[in-house]
């Protein structure tokens, strides 16, 4: 088939449009900048909040102080990894207006493609604000400041569980993306998407705080999969046999919402109407 | 070649009249009608022809050349492009084809044109020698040397629908679609472009399908008309047998300009 012929060429076609996006994104510096201040701003906040509640009654408290200060400034470091609110308004835009005619031209799969570029655009983010956020808590003294991971193997697990976490919350933004298709405006899906993700993902509150029986449940869905797991395996709050077993989880969830994404998708573009012109 | 046969698509659209409680009932009860953007469209066009496809806004211009780009699915009918079904094998046909909406752009806001045509080098798998080339002779011809290193968004209007047509051929497509390549240009871009349209036809034996509201567009590209009209093809012919068309009604078809010939067929047909 004709086809085959190209396919072991894709990667180069998605490198490029990863590193186009990559470009675009680092552009920006001014926001960049603001939002190394808010997350700063943010962290304390939340640190001086738990400190409070810690001194009230430290046994109530799931996970060490140390580690809860650690989960707080990953979680700000990496923020443009794993909020679910970070998505590209210029996508939206892309279906709403008609620009998807354009994406429609181009002989690439339009879901791997936009993948590729929202991966690119977290990523773009990310390395320009990571940086300072974690050298900065480095510095804090403990227990306020970010710890080293109890031993090497929670820091490899960190590692991999932060991969995929990153790929679990794109693969889910991309439903999002993708619901434009059929209700012509996203707000609404995107308002609640937000929120629901938000909360259960453990970006309120850290899942470990959630009452036990919810918390079973919780800990199953999609959402705890993103930066539930990679936080926890970094303070150590998740060790040993049960990183593999959260991995395990995560990657289910990376297949079957990349699965979910592309039947979706069909389905759209065979109904796609392009707005207007 | 291009075979279009019995194309037909319907959109369905939702009315309300105007005011408070027709907004409120539209809430519970919503009334669509059903809009016929294509209805039993068919033509041919062979290897190396340039059509000019017109009709007045709303006609199925845009929704014709979105069916042969392989974007827009019809409800019914078939569509054979060098033996391809556009919405079906759709990236194995938009490989062959080229395609500018003037109204939209396909080229990225913030960053040197040139950047943008190199992600399209890459996406298009284009052999670093074939890229080259028609890089460096659509840099000639469209006369863009300092434009490619500018940000696209700090582009005039001219020199930006110059790169967006660069774009659209930098992998050397067989068939070329144009809809209102002209749009919003001053009289030296409009010139600029229609001679390189002109240029391309015939060294490259391009096919084109052009639509404009340009009438000037047509008359110097163009030697075969198709004109729509409420989604059903009215006439398939060229510029002289329209002149004749409107002559038949009682007109002096040699006082009028081009523009008054095609609104004297728009009433004809009752399409304005």
């Amino acid at each position: 088939m004709k086809h085959d012929k190209y396919k072991d060429n894709n990667l180069r076609q998605y490198l490029s449009f990863f590193r186009m996006r990559f470009i675009a994104g680092l552009q920006y510096r001014a926001a960049a900048l603001s939002g190394i201040s808010t997350q700063f701003a943010w962290g304390v906040l939340g640190l001086l909040l738990y400190k409070a509640f810690y001194e009230t009654d430290p046994n109530a408290f799931p996970m060490t102080f140390q580690a809860l200060a650690s989960y707080l400034w990953l979680q700000q470091a990496f923020l443009s990894l794993f909020m679910a609110w970070i998505l590209e308004n210029e996508i939206f835009q892309t279906i709403t207006s008609g620009g998807i005619a354009y994406e429609l031209c181009r002989p690439i799969d339009l879901y791997g493609m936009w993948f590729v570029r929202s991966m690119a655009n977290r990523l773009s983010k990310a390395v320009l604000r990571c940086m300072p956020i974690l050298i900065f808590a480095a510095f804090l003294p403990s227990p306020y400041g970010i710890g080293l991971p109890p031993d090497p193997i929670a820091g490899l697990g960190f590692l991999l569980t932060l991969v995929l976490g990153f790929l679990v919350v794109v693969a889910f933004c991309m439903l999002v993306y993708i619901s434009t298709f059929f209700t012509y405006s996203p707000t609404g899906i995107r308002m609640v998407a937000i929120s629901v993700v938000e909360f259960l993902s453990g970006g309120v509150i850290p899942l470990p705080f959630l009452p036990d029986k919810l918390r079973w449940l919780v800990e199953l869905l999609p959402f705890a999969s993103m930066q539930n797991v990679p936080l926890r395996v970094y303070s150590g709050d998740i060790s040993g046999m049960d990183i593999l077993a959260k991995a395990g989880l995560q990657l289910f969830w990376v297949v079957a919402l990349i699965w979910l994404g592309q039947s979706i998708t069909r389905v759209a573009l065979k109904r796609v109407v392009v707005q207007g012109g | 070649m291009i075979e279009v046969k019995h194309i037909s698509k319907t959109f369905r659209v939702s009315r309300r009249s105007a005011g408070f409680s027709e907004a409120f009932k539209a809430l519970f009860h919503r009334q669509y009608e059903c809009i016929k953007a294509l209805d039993d469209i068919s033509f041919t066009i062979e290897d190396g022809e340039m059509v000019g496809y017109i009709g007045p806004n709303g006609a199925g211009k845009s929704s014709t050349i979105k069916v042969l780009s392989g974007i827009l699915t019809p409800d019914q009918g078939q569509c054979n492009i060098d033996g391809r079904v556009p919405w079906k094998n759709r990236i194995e046909h938009v490989r062959d084809i080229g395609v500018v909406f003037g109204q939209r752009s396909q080229l990225w806001w913030d960053v040197p044109v040139i950047d943008s045509f190199e992600l399209l080098r890459d996406i298009y798998r284009i052999a670093a020698r074939t890229y080259k080339d028609n890089l460096e002779e659509l840099v000639t011809l469209l006369n863009l040397e300092d434009i490619i290193r500018t940000p696209a968004r700090q582009l005039s209007l001219g020199q930006r629908m110059r790169c967006e047509i660069a774009a659209s051929l930098l992998h050397s497509p067989k068939i070329l679609f144009l809809d209102e390549p002209t749009i919003g240009l001053d009289a030296v871009s409009k010139l600029a472009v229609r001679e390189f349209i002109l240029q391309r036809n015939k060294t490259h034996k391009t096919t084109v399908i052009l639509t404009t509201h340009d009438m000037q567009d047509i008359e110097s590209l163009t030697k075969r008309i198709i004109l729509i009209g409420k989604g059903k093809i009215l006439m398939d012919g060229s510029l002289e047998e329209i002149r004749k068309q409107v002559e038949t009604s009682g007109q002096n078809a040699d006082e009028l300009s081009i523009d008054e010939i095609v609104a004297s067929l728009y009433h004809k047909y009752q399409i304005s």
